[in-house]
């Protein structure tokens, strides 16, 4: 939002009080704390409007393709570093399923995406979208591929720089909002005119230069197109960073308005496509298209997208309170672990390989692991206690007994103090767990 | 009006850290090599110069009981040696270093004497030509006795030491300074304890070219994000030009061998070591794009696609 004398100097500054405030001064300075809204000002010229609007809009533009639950949301972001606030939208991740493959290998590969779904710390993480891209098969079978995917419930990213075929394949599933790929300095004004013609996001590229990246974009936007995705050149990784940093700085720090969109990167199947797409996630790309995403590669580079878009403020935490992992009884063992996801979900699933049902107790430590908690004094004998206390642990329990993380046996003396539970220290690694249990139940 | 790329110019320096001494210099290493000197983010070519790529040091433990299985079938019984390990690094593996880890001083364990530790120092330092970094077992009273024999046993090889933690530096920091040695300043993910660090080693007496600061790299999954922003940081700190900062930084990624979904068997998530393998390879690749200037490894294989890596986003031609 622009300041209140930047307001201020685009209003009349005539004073005649119709917004219901004595001066345009005080106009400005509610509606800069969004007190206020423009449309109160009948004098408000139409330049000034769109000034206005401009300058409060975000340094990148949120853009949004697919339809339905599988939908993405790419750009908006603010940042240059997540440890500044944080990035917002993870890099949407699609696999490519080329025409040269044939109809059904085109179809194969369809399933391969959406088959690639893991849940990791209680998140689901996945290969986002599918891209069919028209190289040299039978545009036929291409727009059947197309309305084929789009069928299905995953994003779609129409790949073809042949405006007649790609308006087919539009046709065949314009309502499901596929992105449009791509716009080069070549075909623009067709391009562009079949995506504002059906509201489509388009990504542009093909540039010799940014400059010329820039210069497409601001054509595009004065024809009236209103989402964009900027595709710069990216020979090699070295080519890529400058170009995404140099757009990301543009965009955030310069609010320079061409490069103000999401950006994406298209990328082949070999090692050094592998590298350059972690590069991507990291380094400010929000669409990343891959040829191949071997399984050994794609959940690494998964797990590289979460922890990049994390909240650096909020570590992913569970609910605090007692959890049936099986069927618990009475009888069955309980144990303690942290609300830090990774330290739960971990200890959880180590507990569901020893076969054995058990209750396992989550302290709120504001989303910190075991010893880090540990370390901070968020995980005491003490908050331990409470929670057993809240829980109600002794009605629902009988066996007079919990067994704790290995890392904190120091507080076993108090807590079975505090709590008269009999207090067993479990192995450092809840990997350890399974063994543990089966003797404690043999 | 054409485009033009926002460059950022930024004051300060990354200091240049010489590891190992070769004859001329006083040792008998066959070459020293440099850690730092960017004055810009990583591989920010297009504003900023970085005259030596990250080095990439390779893991030689002094006991397997830490290696996974698998690991020990794959990359060969040498790891059962670490006269043997270090030689694989040196000729096979394309190591720039090796961090020798003492891991079997640990009074919990094995519990080896210092003298015997020493021993095995030299005997690495007399199989291979690379400079040597050599860590303790981590058990204070310990690793004083051990860090100050291999300290007296390798005199003038510019050693690094480590690693010297804010509740026991002092110990650390005498052995290298009465030899001639480096010293690797561990600091707990946090930027303040990372400064503090330096400081308390510059205070103690040791020269800041003498230093590499290890910020702790969590592993991919194991909180790397934390890491990725407090190495991202420490850099901007230090080029913004606060000089307690200016040390080259060490990121330990072989703690990839320790993240259970990185090595566990699990088809869907594919072939366990070749999992292994990238997700040592992303946690290194990630502590470099946010500016280690040095990172250490375990696996032949990922220093093999780490170095492509760079190669590519160094943008040789
Ligand atoms: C990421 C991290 C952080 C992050 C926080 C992450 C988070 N959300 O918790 C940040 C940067 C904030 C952080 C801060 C600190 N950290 Co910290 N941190 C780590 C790091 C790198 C990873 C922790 C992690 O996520 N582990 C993974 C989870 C799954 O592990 P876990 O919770 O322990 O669970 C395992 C076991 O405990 C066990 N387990 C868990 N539950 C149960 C239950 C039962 C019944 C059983 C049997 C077993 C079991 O199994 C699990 C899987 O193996 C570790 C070092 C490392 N590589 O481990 C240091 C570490 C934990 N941190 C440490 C410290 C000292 C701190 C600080 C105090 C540093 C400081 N002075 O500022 C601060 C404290 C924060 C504060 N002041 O609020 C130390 C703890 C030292 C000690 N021995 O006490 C460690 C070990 C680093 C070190 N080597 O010095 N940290
Ligand atoms: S209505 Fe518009 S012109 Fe009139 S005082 Fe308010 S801001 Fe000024």
């Amino acid at each position: 939002m622009p300041t209140a004398m930047e307001i201020y100097k685009l209003l009349p500054k005539t004073n005649c009080g119709e917004c219901k405030l004595p001066t345009c001064l005080a106009f400005a300075m509610q509606l800069a704390n969004q007190k206020v809204s423009l449309d109160a000002c009948p004098h408000v010229s139409p330049e000034a409007k769109a000034a206005l609007e401009e300058s409060g809009s975000p340094p990148i533009k949120s853009v949004s393709f697919g339809s339905g639950e599988f939908v993405v949301e790419i750009g908006d972001e603010t940042q240059l570093f997540r440890h500044d606030k944080t990035f917002y939208h993870p890099t949407v991740l699609g696999l490519i399923a080329d025409d040269a493959e044939g109809l059904e290998g085109m179809k194969a590969k369809m399933d391969a995406a959406r088959a690639a779904e893991f849940e990791r710390v209680g998140q689901i993480m996945r290969v986002n979208s599918v891209a069919l891209r028209h190289s040299t098969g039978n545009p036929d079978e291409f727009v059947e591929a197309v309305k084929a995917a789009a069928a299905k419930d995953r994003p779609v990213v129409i790949m073809c720089e042949d405006a007649s075929v790609a308006a087919k394949a539009v046709e065949s599933c314009a309502d499901k909002r596929p992105l449009l790929y791509r716009a080069t300095p070549a075909n623009l004004d067709q391009m562009v005119e079949l995506a504002k013609g059906r509201s489509l996001p388009l990504v542009l590229g093909g540039a010799s230069s940014l400059d010329e990246l820039s210069q497409m974009a601001d054509k595009a936007k004065k024809a009236g197109l209103a989402d964009i995705v900027l595709e710069p050149a990216a020979g090699s990784s070295a080519e890529t960073l400058e170009n995404l940093t140099a757009i990301r700085r543009a965009a955030v720090k310069n609010r320079f308005r061409p490069f103000g969109y999401p950006t994406m990167m298209v990328l082949g199947s070999s090692e050094a496509d592998r590298t350059r797409a972690a590069l991507g996630v990291m380094k400010y790309s929000s669409v990343v298209l891959m040829e191949e995403l071997p399984r050994e590669f794609l959940y690494p580079l998964l797990a590289l997208r979460q922890n990049i878009f994390t909240d650096p403020q909020v570590p992913i935490q569970v609910k605090a309170g007692l959890y049936a992992v099986g069927e618990p009884d009475e009888k069955s063992p309980v144990l303690f672990t942290t609300n830090f996801s990774l330290t739960y979900f971990t200890v959880r699933a180590d507990i569901q390989k020893s076969k054995l049902p058990a209750w396992l107790l989550v302290v709120d430590t504001e989303g910190q692991s075991v010893m880090t908690a540990f370390a901070a004094g968020k995980l005491t004998p003490e908050s331990v206690a409470k929670v057993i206390e809240d829980e109600k642990l002794k009605e629902k329990n009988v066996r007079g007994e919990i067994i704790i993380p290995g890392m904190v046996s120091r507080m076993s003396g108090k807590l079975n103090e505090l709590t008269g539970l009999k207090v067993t220290v479990g192995p450092r690694e809840s990997s350890g767990l399974p063994k543990m249990m089966k003797s404690l139940s043999g | 009006m054409g485009f033009e790329l926002p460059k950022e110019k930024y004051g300060g320096r990354i200091k240049e850290v010489v590891i190992g001494a070769t004859k001329e210099q006083g040792g008998t290493r066959s070459r020293s090599i440099v850690a730092g000197g960017s004055n810009g983010l990583a591989f920010h070519k297009f504003e900023s110069e970085s005259p030596n790529g990250p080095v990439v040091v390779m893991d030689v433990v002094d006991t397997v009981r830490m290696v996974p299985e698998r690991l020990l079938e794959s990359m060969g019984s040498a790891l059962n040696d670490p006269v043997e390990w270090a030689k694989k690094c040196e000729t096979e593996w394309g190591a720039d270093a090796c961090v020798l880890k003492l891991q079997s001083a640990n009074p919990e364990e094995e519990d080896r004497p210092a003298e015997e530790l020493a021993a095995t120092t030299k005997k690495v330092l007399e199989s291979v030509g690379l400079p040597l970094l050599v860590y303790g077992c981590g058990f204070e009273e310990k690793d004083a006795k051990v860090i100050e024999a291999v300290s007296n046993a390798a005199k003038g090889e510019r050693l690094f030491l480590g690693l010297a933690e804010e509740k026991a530096y002092k110990s650390i920091a005498a052995a290298s300074m009465a030899n001639g040695h480096g010293v690797v300043a561990f600091s707990n993910l946090d930027i303040n304890l990372a400064k503090q660090m330096n400081i308390l080693l510059l205070d103690f007496g040791m020269k800041p070219e003498n230093i590499i600061m290890d910020p702790l790299m969590a592993a991919l999954g194991m909180g790397l994000d934390y890491s990725y922003s407090n190495i991202e940081r420490l850099r901007l700190g230090a080029l913004s030009g606060d000089p307690m900062l200016q040390m080259p930084m060490i990121c330990d990624c072989s703690c990839a061998w320790d993240v259970p979904e990185a090595v566990e068997e699990n088809p869907e998530h594919g072939e366990a070591e070749l999992r292994g393998i990238h997700w040592e390879m992303l946690t290194a690749y990630a502590a470099a794009v946010a500016g280690a200037d040095m990172v250490i490894m375990r696996h032949p294989k990922s220093v093999k696609l780490f170095r492509d890596a760079i190669a590519d986003i160094s943008g040789g031609v």
